[in-house]
């Protein structure tokens, strides 16, 4: 039975008296590469930060690698890229080399100093996020795409046996979207990473994601590209023309 | 008079070594506070050292060692601004905005029943450096090295926190424990510094040489260098300038500090223009 990296049972979510959530239960298994979408304001994100203990959950069990989220403690081995960073400051000095090395944090004692191959790692990634020239840069200098890639760098240059990645190509133009896409479909096909993909781009989750979650507040769809594409129900929702659209470019 | 002279004095030495020290945990913590947008907190814990001060007058505690009494309720008020912000979910601002106002009402009604403002007191408002003696030196110099030892085992967590809370949360940091972390030692800072500036100046000298550090800084790192270096300076040609032309002290380093964040704001936008 494939190890189970993430598992959600029963969760409610409520912000003030407005229910965000209900009864959200799926599971995550090693190798998975799931993306999960819905229309705007449908719990994705929440969802996700409930799964990462930045939200607290009305009831409902959450786990991580096996352990209760409340006293899961190996947070090396997860790699999360927000939508957008809650309290970024765009002056905020920091060098691309000093945000990326945040990353290598988890699981260190403190003082948590970095060491020499720490920032090999670093180095590493920036080489592999193509983005080595900006280095030096102070992160508030860079394009939207570009703090994207530096923030992605930053999630995966521990090497995270979980990579949970929040709308991350909404800054990137095309391009750079498929650059990452193959990026991402390379850490899980050959690195073996499990990715969790938060996206409105249902075509190109299509072409990579091994499974496909359709969240309005609670699940509408949990399953294969396959299956999906062979769902009445997907039909009935998304409409015949769009779900062939999706459906062909898989 | 020659600066060899002027170092001749006791005063002013003591003056330099405690004013450094102070500059140094100001800067170094000015950073933090400035980019988690809570540059107030110095201002807010100023005016409850002002009413930790005066409970400590009104109980007749010898003045040599009102720093040391006030350091207790001041940590207090600092984790009671934390705890109103996370659990009472009112803003940082309005936090530091309530303790604030409520440290310096206790000051006034306490100085107000112990017969109005007597003199001790208001050498609190505005502080002078250049009455430090030998125990204030003492209380600085360790309150500095605890201070110091906890921004250094701490830094890398409060780096990842003021750079984003979750991330640091997902990186398995205890957010919790380093936000009290920072905020004990601000609190310690303050009292520490209400002798060089004064209560009612000590927030510029927590946020001038950060911001000013802010401008022409290329990374974190050098932010903090660069933030200490303002400060220091700036804490010297405050204490030379003010005894050379008979002006406070405290305020002389505030326009110091001033000068060092127009010039550097200035060259940031200069340099910005020529591309």
């Amino acid at each position: 039975m494939a190890v189970e990296l993430l598992k959600i049972e029963g969760l409610w979510v409520r912000y003030n008296a407005a229910e965000v959530l209900r009864q959200i239960s799926f599971r995550v298994a090693a190798g998975d590469y799931v993306g999960i979408v819905g229309p705007n304001g449908s719990g994705k994100s929440t969802l996700i930060k409930a799964a990462l203990g930045l939200v607290g959950g009305e009831r409902g069990d959450i786990a991580l690698f096996g352990t209760p989220l409340a006293s899961f403690t190996e947070w090396r081995r997860i790699g999360y890229l927000p939508q957008r960073l809650r309290f970024f400051n765009p002056n905020f000095p920091a060098t691309v080399e000093e945000i990326v090395g945040l990353g290598l944090l988890a699981g260190k004692q403190l003082p948590r100093k970095l060491t020499r191959e720490d920032r090999q790692a670093v180095e590493k990634t920036l080489e592999f996020m193509g983005i080595t020239d900006l280095r030096k840069r102070i992160i508030g200098e860079l394009s939207g795409g570009q703090q994207q890639r530096v923030l992605l760098a930053r999630s995966v240059v521990g090497g995270p046996e979980l990579l949970i990645l929040d709308e991350p190509t909404t800054a990137l133009d095309p391009e750079t979207r498929d650059r990452f896409y193959t990026l991402l479909r390379d850490l899980n096909r050959d690195q073996g990473t499990t990715v969790i993909l938060i996206t409105h781009d249902t075509s190109s989750i299509g072409t990579y994601a091994s499974r496909f979650i359709y969240v309005d507040k609670e699940i509408i769809f949990n399953g294969t590209f396959d299956d999906f594409c062979h769902s009445e129900e997907m039909t009935n929702l998304f409409g015949a023309y769009a779900q062939h659209l999706i459906c062909h470019r898989h | 008079m020659s600066i060899a002279e002027i170092l001749s004095y006791g005063f002013i030495q003591r003056a330099l070594i405690a004013g450094t020290l102070i500059a140094v945990l100001c800067s170094v913590l000015g950073v933090f506070l400035v980019l988690r947008r809570l540059s107030l907190i110095g201002d807010g814990l100023a005016h409850v050292t002002f009413g930790s001060v005066a409970v400590s007058l009104i109980m007749g505690i010898n003045p040599l060692y009102v720093t040391v009494a006030a350091i207790p309720l001041v940590m207090l008020s600092s984790l009671g601004i934390l705890k109103l912000t996370d659990k009472a979910r009112i803003y940082g601002d309005a936090a530091i905005g309530i303790v604030s106002s409520l440290g310096i009402a206790c000051g006034i009604l306490l100085a107000s029943v112990a017969g109005g403002f007597n003199v001790d007191l208001f050498s609190y408002l505005f502080g002078n450096i250049l009455a430090v003696g030998d125990t204030d030196m003492i209380i600085a110099a360790l309150l500095f090295i605890v201070v110091m030892l906890a921004i250094v085992f701490f830094y890398r967590d409060l780096f990842a926190i003021t750079f984003d809370e979750d991330l640091a949360k997902c990186s398995g940091i205890r957010t919790a424990t380093i936000n009290t972390v920072l905020v004990l030692m601000t609190a310690l800072t303050v009292v520490l510094a209400m002798k060089v500036v004064g209560i009612m100046l000590i927030s510029a000298l927590l946020i001038l040489p950060a911001v000013t550090a802010l401008q022409v800084a290329r990374s974190f790192k050098t932010t903090i260098i660069a933030s200490c270096c303002f400060a220091t300076v700036s804490v010297t040609i405050g204490i030379f300038g003010s005894f050379v032309l008979n002006l406070p002290t405290g305020g002389f380093i505030v326009i110091v500090n001033f000068i060092f964040f127009i010039l550097a704001f200035t060259w940031k936008y200069a340099r910005k223009a020529k591309g």
